[in-house]
């Protein structure tokens, strides 16, 4: 929906720089005039609620490393020293620390409104796809730094999540080796993940900008999944509408991180990171994050060897497979219309994929023993079968109603309601 | 927002709520007894420390607890800071609090003179809590094999830690269930996990004296007064910073109410002539 610039420049200096390094033509353009199509809901409010959250953890993070010490002699207590010693340190690493469960609860309601409204079919693949990349950036950053306050959680979880790449067969062992810097988890792999932790954050937020441009090119999706077709009709400009709006909403979600920071610090995070890490005594129960536990049960799911694949190595592959298998969406699901609102089938399914993906972090919480492993291997199963079955087989048999003609179709009818021009587009909601 | 996507949500993240009840339900139904609550003045978002019930669980720390257990990310300055047991406003540099300066100075500390010998110096409000033991081999061979934990982060390190710690301490003397075996020199606690604790009952009924003051009168040393006054030292140690972390939480909050409330006026003011 890049179209020609409407910015003009007033200032002698605007005049002058726009002819050189046209910035403020460039932010002008993105972050003001850009059109914004009128019928975004709230769920379209989570891209601005993640830069915030991006941006908090960034901040929060370079403080944090300033009093952090990476050494696994001085890590656990440099982290409580933080907590006690350093002005507002109790703040600063608080926010982090829920930041993260934050960040990761709005990029999961980000990702499923984008599978709801079919945010990821032409021409949006690209953006798509980045997004993924997105995702699997935040993951692999949220586990690192889980580990550095070298809690038991933090070493026995960085133990078991390596030794996925020990299962790999032939190289698996020597690659493992050679990530850790050693045979086992220790201080050189506390060291580089330190590293690691506070150089990814920047990637993400190159990739975040490469998002952003990616969706500046061809323009929002909207709950309709209809392409804008009047741009004065059906747009709006970002500045003011969608900053109030989403301001607004970034407001409500800063109320619940705050909710957790100053009320509930604890409530999301393990009691046995509290513990200082050591190697010579297991946890009863290892776990993830909250936010990993889904993955984690596609993981251990697969307890059977499949032909010249064996159990460990088909856990990893299939936890791959469940992030893999987003970048290959676009051209997996079949249907012509964008949005479930007009796919009443669809979107019975897109309703059991979220209960399915909740059952997964229920499972990645509960030992591995029955009845939960043939629970996680059948929500293992239909969350691949979903992609894989249902999207490609459901755009060929379904009947989907009609979507309206244009958005300002849409938005004329639900103000007329049923009686508007495109009554049979509007579906009974 | 349109009211199915919303409805199925909303179903969605009840879904979700009563999963993660599921799931603490399901641990807490293990083996070990789910601990008694401790119904401290300090919980819950308004909840706010007894000064009189900190120093008196100071007192049971001290003259009990520290004969085995470290608090080794506290310092004694820590007990003069602002919501600390010994806070006193006209010293609000903690270091030059008296009664900071007498409770350091009980302590001996090692250390290094000028001369480059050791010795052995009055402790001083700078100065972290003495360890009872040189390191972990000392404390393991002291006590039977095992290590008794530092209780500086204790109340947070264990689920529902404050509670926990209560259950255990008042925990003892119960009647041993069938099944479970206690070794020579161990004891039976339900609290604890698998049921044999390595540590014997810590506390008696008027095992040490109150001060004699207004705040403490009428507060007999039982047992049940002596772990609920330790657990409120404890969950005090264990986050110094909580209840200044509480009351800025209620001015954030309050803040951000606000500035809510001003940006959805401000929302629909911008949108008034929009259809959308």
């Amino acid at each position: 929906m890049s179209g020609p610039s409407t910015y003009v420049p007033k200032s002698g200096l605007e005049k002058w720089l726009d002819t050189r390094l046209p910035i403020v033509r460039f932010m002008n353009d993105t972050l003001v005039d850009f059109p914004t199509p009128k019928n975004l809901n709230y769920w379209y409010t989570f891209g601005g609620i993640l830069a915030v959250c991006l941006a908090s953890q960034i901040i929060t993070g370079i403080i944090l490393a300033m009093h952090y010490v990476p050494n696994v002699a001085f890590a656990f207590d440099s982290v409580e020293r933080i907590m006690r010693d350093v002005n507002y340190g109790w703040l600063i690493r608080y926010l982090h620390s829920n930041g993260a469960s934050m960040f990761f609860l709005a990029v999961y309601i980000h990702i499923f409104r984008g599978l709801y409204y079919g945010s990821y079919k032409a021409p949006r693949e690209v953006l798509w796809g980045l997004g993924v990349i997105i995702f699997l950036l935040m993951i692999i950053t949220a586990f690192m730094g889980y580990v550095l306050p070298w809690g038991q959680m933090s070493l026995w979880g960085a133990t078991v999540i390596t030794n996925i790449v020990g299962a790999v067969p032939f190289i698996g062992d020597p690659i493992k080796t050679w990530l850790l810097g050693g045979f086992a988890v220790d201080n050189t792999t506390l060291n580089r993940f330190f590293s690691l932790h506070y150089l990814l954050p920047f990637v993400i937020a190159g990739v975040v900008v490469l998002h952003i441009w990616a969706l500046h090119v061809p323009g929002n999706n909207n709950p309709t999944g209809v392409e804008v077709q009047d741009v004065k009709k059906e747009t709006l400009p970002f500045h003011p509408y969608y900053t109030v709006k989403d301001g607004f909403a970034i407001c409500v979600f800063l109320l619940i991180f705050a909710g957790f920071v100053f009320f509930g610090p604890n409530t999301l995070g393990h009691p046995d990171n509290y513990i200082p890490a050591n190697n010579q005594v297991t946890p009863s129960h290892i776990v993830p994050e909250w936010y990993l536990l889904p993955f984690y049960a596609i993981l251990r799911a697969i307890t059977f060897d499949i032909l010249i694949i064996d159990a460990k190595f088909g856990g990893v592959l299939a936890m791959g497979g469940a992030i893999l298998i987003l970048f290959a969406l676009p051209w997996l699901d079949s249907s012509k219309i964008k949005s479930m609102r007009y796919r009443p089938v669809a979107r019975m399914w897109w309703f059991a994929f979220v209960l399915n993906f909740l059952m997964l972090g229920i499972c990645g919480a509960m030992p591995a023993e029955p009845p939960w492993t043939l629970i996680s291997l059948l929500c293992t199963i239909f969350y691949f079968a979903y992609f894989l079955v249902v999207l490609p087989v459901l755009g060929v048999i379904e009947k989907p109603q009609t979507p309206p003609a244009s958005i300002a179709d849409s938005i004329l009818a639900s103000k007329h309601g049923s009686a508007g021009l495109s009554s049979a587009a509007v579906p009974a909601e | 927002m349109k009211p199915t996507f919303a409805r199925q949500w909303i179903v969605g993240i009840a879904a979700l709520v009563s999963a993660v009840a599921l799931t603490s339900g399901v641990q807490a139904a293990g083996e070990v007894k789910h601990p008694r609550p401790v119904n401290g003045s300090w919980e819950g978002p308004f909840g706010r420390f007894d000064k009189a019930q900190l120093q008196r669980g100071f007192q049971v720390y001290k003259e009990v607890c520290s004969a085995c257990h470290s608090l080794n990310l506290v310092h004694y300055r820590n007990l003069g800071d602002e919501h600390a047991p010994f806070y006193d406003p006209k010293y609000p540099n903690p270091n030059e609090n008296p009664v900071i300066k007498a409770i350091a100075a009980n302590y001996t500390v090692k250390a290094v003179d000028p001369d480059g010998n050791e010795e052995e110096r009055p402790g001083l409000p700078a100065d972290k809590f003495v360890s009872p033991f040189e390191n972990r081999a000392q404390a393991a061979a002291a006590n039977g094999g095992a290590v008794p934990p530092d209780m500086s982060v204790l109340v947070k390190a264990r689920h529902n830690g404050g509670d926990y710690i209560y259950s255990l301490l008042t925990g003892y003397n119960q009647e041993v269930p069938k099944g479970v075996s206690v070794p020579e020199g161990k004891y039976y606690n339900p609290y604890m996990p698998g049921g044999v604790i390595a540590m014997g009952p810590p506390l008696m009924d008027d095992q040490i004296t109150y001060a004699d003051t207004p705040a403490n009168k009428g507060v007999k040393p039982t047992v049940d007064q002596m772990a609920h006054d330790v657990v409120a030292f404890l969950s005090w140690a264990s986050e110094p910073h909580q209840t200044e972390r509480k009351i800025t939480g209620l001015g954030v909050m309050a803040f951000l109410l606000v500035l809510t409330g001003l940006l959805y006026l401000s929302y629909r003011q911008v949108w008034r002539n929009v259809e959308h």
